[in-house]
């Protein structure tokens, strides 16, 4: 196995094009051919070359199915692009693929969808319900948002591009596997800051009206809590704005 | 609206469109972000910032999982930032026609992914033997299809949204019936009670987190009753 070093310009072309890597995403190899799509610049560097037997073989491998968090996906485009480029046993880097799809998904999904992006979105929320301005919630949510979001792609490249085969205890630092209880606890408490702030301040009146659409999100909330189904809110929320829509304009 | 007015919002859309899945996936596409910019083209950041508020409550009962269905919320919340500032933030029945024009355009708009998804699918297929092969220009080929199909697809839904429902929206605030000051508070109440319902669910799960919930509430409603 050789050591190879992994020169700058390319490691950014490859972090630049993970911004891309869902660009094909498909419901037959899903990621699969947005991973040789990032992985492709560095495999120039194998024997032979941009075009060669090996780089080809490499490319075709790394852009068959597979499945992960697309910013998470860092993780698996550096780790197996080292792998490819430390020659290692094509069989061996078939099943490192498919054991780094479940983990890269899941704490992905729980990390930034259930956790990050939530969490920010309520900040923007309760920046509003305090009096903040378009440009200010605008800008508060983007640049928080995204300093989370391209240093977690760059993280995730930068470990998969220094440890390869090894990279699953990255997965396991104290630090990835306790940042969903952090922002879960955060998340839950600005839920609670940010809502009735928002609403009160976008009803605009105060007195009565806000007091009564308040109370509305509270029980409307209880309600809805207990729902055990996911995103069956907003179809809810379409279906009674239908009704008051046909009979506003009907009426 | 004439063609050369729509086509800022379009060419916005198309971007929020892009960003929701494909490129860069940097959150432009969140409705308080592309409502706010929608408004803000048609000269009324403030009335895209309020519909953005309330498409942003909603999209917090949906999360981008994998392969699963969801609401398209990138060119919604730039259709509802562009309706709204059109019709008039102050006119009654505005804010209840935007959102419902907003909630349409993402459940479309949410279908034509998967219909583009299926279109990539079809290419990959057509293309398979080449990327089998390793070619670069097939890897490469097949990425920059899909970006530019989605991109395409975030500018149509917009441009044909907007044109639809501007026109529409105007002649409904017309004839709208109910009082602003009630159409409005129920539309923003829904909205509130779809966010504390979700949020609740997500951030609660299985943790002890629950007592946080309510601690914020209370700062929640105690700075409510200060206002």
């Amino acid at each position: 196995m050789t050591r190879i070093h992994v020169p700058f310009m390319t490691r950014l072309v490859t972090w630049l094009r993970l911004f891309a890597v869902q660009g094909s995403w498909n419901y037959e190899i899903l990621l699969g051919n947005g991973i040789g799509f990032c992985a492709e610049p560095a495999l120039r560097l194998l024997p032979g070359g941009r075009g060669g037997d090996k780089y080809r073989r490499a490319l075709a491998r790394q852009s068959r199915y597979f499945n992960a968090h697309p910013y998470l996906a860092a993780v698996a485009v550096g780790a197996l692009t080292r792998a490819e480029l430390e020659e290692v046993d094509p069989a061996k880097i078939e099943r490192f693929r498919t054991a780094l799809a479940g983990p890269l998904g899941s704490v992905g999904d729980r990390l930034v969808w259930s956790g990050w992006l939530p969490l920010c979105s309520l900040l923007a929320l309760g920046a509003y319900g305090v009096g903040g301005s378009a440009g200010l919630v605008v800008a508060l949510f983007l640049i928080v948002y995204n300093v989370g979001h391209v240093a977690l792609r760059a993280w995730g490249l930068k470990v998969g591009f220094s440890q390869g085969t090894e990279v699953a205890k990255s997965l396991s630092t104290p630090l990835l596997r306790r940042s969903p209880e952090w922002i879960d606890r955060a998340g839950a408490l600005l839920a609670g800051i940010a809502v009735p702030t928002a609403v009160e301040r976008a009803v605009g009146i105060g007195g009565e009206v806000s007091a009564v659409a308040i109370g509305a999100v509270l029980i409307g909330g209880v309600v809805l809590a207990r729902i055990p189904n996911t995103s069956v809110g907003w179809r809810l929320a379409l279906g009674i704005l239908s009704i008051i829509v046909l009979y506003a304009v009907l009426a | 609206m004439s063609f050369l007015e729509v086509l800022p919002i379009a060419l916005l859309g198309a971007v929020c469109g892009l960003d929701f899945v494909s490129f860069p996936q940097a959150m432009i596409s969140r409705p308080i972000v592309g409502a706010t910019a929608g408004g803000a083209i048609l000269g009324s950041p403030s009335a895209g910032l309020l519909i953005g508020v309330v498409l942003e409550l909603l999209a917090l009962d949906t999360r981008p999982f994998g392969a699963s269905r969801y609401p398209e919320w990138g060119t919604a919340g730039v259709t509802g930032g562009a309706v709204f500032a059109s019709v008039g933030a102050g006119r009654p029945g505005g804010l209840a026609v935007a959102a419902f024009v907003s909630l349409v355009t993402a459940m479309l708009s949410g279908s034509s992914m998967v219909l583009l998804r299926k279109l990539i699918g079809a290419r990959a297929a057509v293309t398979r033997e080449l990327i089998e092969a390793g070619s670069e220009r097939a890897v490469v080929g097949l990425q920059l299809f899909g970006l530019t199909a989605d991109l395409l697809r975030g500018f149509i839904l917009t441009l044909l949204a907007v044109a639809l429902a501007v026109p529409l929206a105007r002649g409904m605030v017309e004839i709208w019936g109910l009082p602003a000051t009630f159409s409005n508070a129920a539309v923003i109440g829904l909205a509130g009670a779809v966010a504390g319902g979700s949020l609740w669910k997500f951030f609660t799960a299985g943790t002890r987190t629950g007592w946080l919930f309510l601690a914020g509430l209370v700062i929640g409603l105690g700075f409510v009753a200060v206002q």
